[in-house]
């Protein structure tokens, strides 16, 4: 069984307009030691899927379906005791802004200290000990320095080397990362994924990577989920999603990079915008902007407008797309022709 | 940690600024529609001159801090070109940009457009090249007045230029642009705010279309965009190009964006130039140590796990500058002339220049 288990998970937003629906039907898993990546734009859900894990979403959101299970034990509906006991310790998150996450008042070390001692009956020394260690291990240059150091005075590089300690602290079986290095420059984003990268391998922790970055995605994760709209979409290991897409919106990402056309000539766009999540067209949420809602004869491929699509396999991969599914059926009818 | 005056820092920019229009840019001949020549630009983080004064051993002396945002940077735009401007945050390339547009005044060197110099003028002397350079900015959230609507918006600045245009003429060129960056018209006479991000950035482009201008200067315009919606502006930037024949000075931090829309790229470290080649060229060979790790740290979707250059160390502060190369600190090959004396820009074989000691004594390749 996988260290983690997301089935079916429904999140919404109780909003005076009435609900609006953050989740619908997030279905996926996380093996121990395992890197998987979300990836979608602002607004497909990806950040409320993280933290609905452990719930940390914000009033007006609340869990509305479906279960979470980590290591065998249900986390939607525990009591926040409980959950305490899981959030930082087994489960760790490392936010977007380093600067927001530190408490600018306290030094590191105490920070450092104050999670330890939260978890764990040990002596303010040996919290610091723990701490010092594990500065070293985020390549942190005089990490004793540090402990005394305040987060403003620290560059932004540096503040998120410690915040990924401070995350490693209770040596946790996952980290979830929103975004760890959006804030950042290319070059100090390099190095602190490649750190990241390197500890998750090293201490066997699994990793939830939410970006925005194909790039940054295909180079640390097994395996990804695209979200859209509050689905997923499409999910599967990531050199397979990479290489060959197979949802029209996945293929439209990819081919929108611009590294995917010749210099100088029109870029490969997706037309129109995300729906808003109180405005969702019927059916597949992605058809008002698909190029493959009508198929080859140019008739009307009339379930993208009117049903959800469900997952079909292809090849490692899940995909939610109605156009797929009809065209393994045609092939599936051709194959047992040729047989019969 | 502070120094006293600035006369610190400034003599060794001194060289660049003397030599740096006569052999610099050999190839740049009377098609070069900006030029940029020994810019400076510092901002003081002192206050006033009572919060200047500081209790020093006894003595009441001044102390003055700047942030040195621009250090002598010499830039040719050429006619119709993209240039593009890359960097890390802080290396002073959007203090560049709002320099050359007039929104700031350089604290020392000469911006010509046209070949008339433009960095001295007042508000009024300016207004006629106002017209002709255009500014697109980065937030399209913030760019747009949001008491006015889009119709008004975009109505503004061609009534501002053009005052003699009858109020139907005015309409038409409003629906022109319009139309021309994918929004209906009939919209007109919504809010900033009923629009998307996207949307808001086509109308923000409208805007600088809207008084026919030549050349326009795009500071990091699809940042803030998602990624589906920055190839639909990327695209909508370069069909304007082609249609009004613009020249762009295009600044971002996106080296994959830069390698496609950009003829030719500038790289800035720390306030000053250190290497400008046609994007080919750069791409296929950079020669600066800081352009070959930018480049190497671009995430890319291929295959292999991330090969980039390590360098020591994070970006000084533009407060105290290093001596030197200002790269030197962070450079695998800097030795002693680097910390020693500043880099100047000399022209490569591929038609690039660079500024870096190594390249220049063929320590480096």
């Amino acid at each position: 069984m996988a260290l983690l288990d997301v089935n079916h998970l429904d999140v919404r937003f109780a909003l005076r307009q009435g609900d609006v629906k953050a989740l619908r039907d997030v279905s996926f898993s996380l093996d121990r030691g395992e890197r998987l990546g979300i990836v979608g734009e602002s607004g497909a859900g990806k950040s409320v899927a993280a933290f609905s894990l452990l719930n940390l979403i914000a009033k007006p959101g609340y869990i509305a379906g479906g279960s979470i299970t980590f290591d065998g034990q249900e986390l939607t509906g525990l009591g926040e005791r409980a959950l305490r006991k899981v959030r930082g310790h087994r489960i760790s998150m490392i936010f977007q802004d380093p600067m927001m996450t530190l408490n600018p008042v306290l030094s590191i070390g105490e920070q450092m200290v104050e999670c330890l001692k939260a978890h764990r009956r040990i002596s303010s020394k040996e919290a610091r000990a723990i701490s010092l260690r594990k500065l070293e291990q985020v390549q942190i240059p005089s990490p004793e320095k540090r402990l005394d150091q305040y987060p403003h005075e620290l560059s932004g590089g540096m503040r998120q080397r410690i915040i990924i300690a401070i995350a490693l602290l209770l040596d946790p079986d996952i980290i979830i990362a929103d975004e760890p290095t959006t804030a950042l420059d290319v070059t100090i984003q390099a190095e602190i994924m490649a750190l990241l990268l390197e500890l998750c391998e090293k201490h066997n922790v699994g990793l939830i990577l939410i970006t925005h970055d194909l790039g940054v995605v295909s180079q640390v994760t097994q395996r990804m989920l695209v979200m859209y709209a509050g689905r997923v979409i499409e999910q599967g290991p990531t050199r397979e999603i990479i290489n060959d897409p197979q949802h029209p919106y996945t293929q439209g990402l990819i081919n929108a990079l611009p590294q995917m056309a010749t210099p100088g000539e029109r870029l490969n766009q997706i037309r129109g915008s995300m729906p808003s999540l109180s405005q969702l067209p019927s059916g597949c949420p992605f058809h008002p902007r698909c190029d493959f809602t009508q198929r080859h004869d140019g008739s009307e491929r009339t379930p993208c407008k009117t049903e959800v699509p469900a997952f079909v396999r292809s090849g490692n991969c899940e995909v939610a797309c109605h156009m797929v599914a009809e065209l393994q059926d045609a092939e599936r009818i051709v194959a047992e022709e040729d047989n019969s | 940690m502070s120094q006293t005056t600035q006369a610190a820092v400034k003599p060794p920019t001194e060289p660049i600024q003397q030599d740096g229009p006569a052999d610099m840019n050999p190839a740049a001949g009377g098609d070069s529609l900006l030029e940029i020549r020994g810019l400076e630009k510092r901002f003081s983080l002192s206050g006033d001159f009572l919060e200047q004064l500081k209790f020093r051993r006894g003595r009441i002396v001044r102390e003055q801090q700047h942030v040195h945002a621009i250090n002598g940077v010499d830039l040719d735009i050429r006619r119709g070109e993209s240039l593009c401007v890359v960097g890390e945050s802080g290396c002073g390339k959007s203090t560049v940009a709002r320099t050359v547009m007039g929104l700031l005044r350089p604290s020392a060197g000469e911006i010509r457009y046209d070949g008339e110099r433009i960095d001295h003028l007042d508000s009024k002397a300016l207004l006629p090249f106002r017209q002709r350079m255009q500014m697109i900015f980065q937030n399209p959230y913030a760019s747009l007045n949001p008491r006015m609507t889009i119709q008004q918006t975009l109505e503004e600045p061609i009534r501002l230029h053009h005052p003699d245009w009858k109020p139907q003429q005015v309409v038409d060129k409003v629906h022109e642009v319009m139309s021309s960056v994918g929004i209906a018209p009939d919209w007109g006479s919504r809010y900033g705010h009923e629009f998307s991000g996207g949307q808001r950035q086509r109308i923000a482009i409208a805007r600088a279309l809207a008084v026919d201008p030549e050349f326009i200067v795009a500071d990091e315009p699809i940042s803030a965009l998602d990624v589906s919606i920055q190839a639909q502006v990327l695209n909508l930037l370069m069909e304007a190009q082609r249609e009004h024949h613009l020249t762009y000075l295009f600044i971002t931090h996106d080296l994959a964006v830069v390698e496609h829309f950009g003829t030719r790229v500038a790289v800035m470290y720390l306030g000053r130039v250190c290497e400008v080649a046609p994007t080919a060229t750069l791409f296929a060979r950079p020669r600066h140590p800081y352009t070959q790790a930018l480049m190497s740290a671009i995430p890319r979707l291929e295959d292999d796990r991330p090969q980039h250059l390590r360098l020591q160390g994070e970006v000084p502060t533009p407060v105290n500058l290093p001596s030197g190369c200002v790269f030197h600190g962070r450079c695998p090959h800097a030795n002693e002339r680097c910390r020693r004396e500043i880099p100047r820009l000399i022209t490569t074989d591929e038609g690039g220049q660079v500024a870096c000691h190594g390249v220049e004594e063929g320590r480096l390749s």
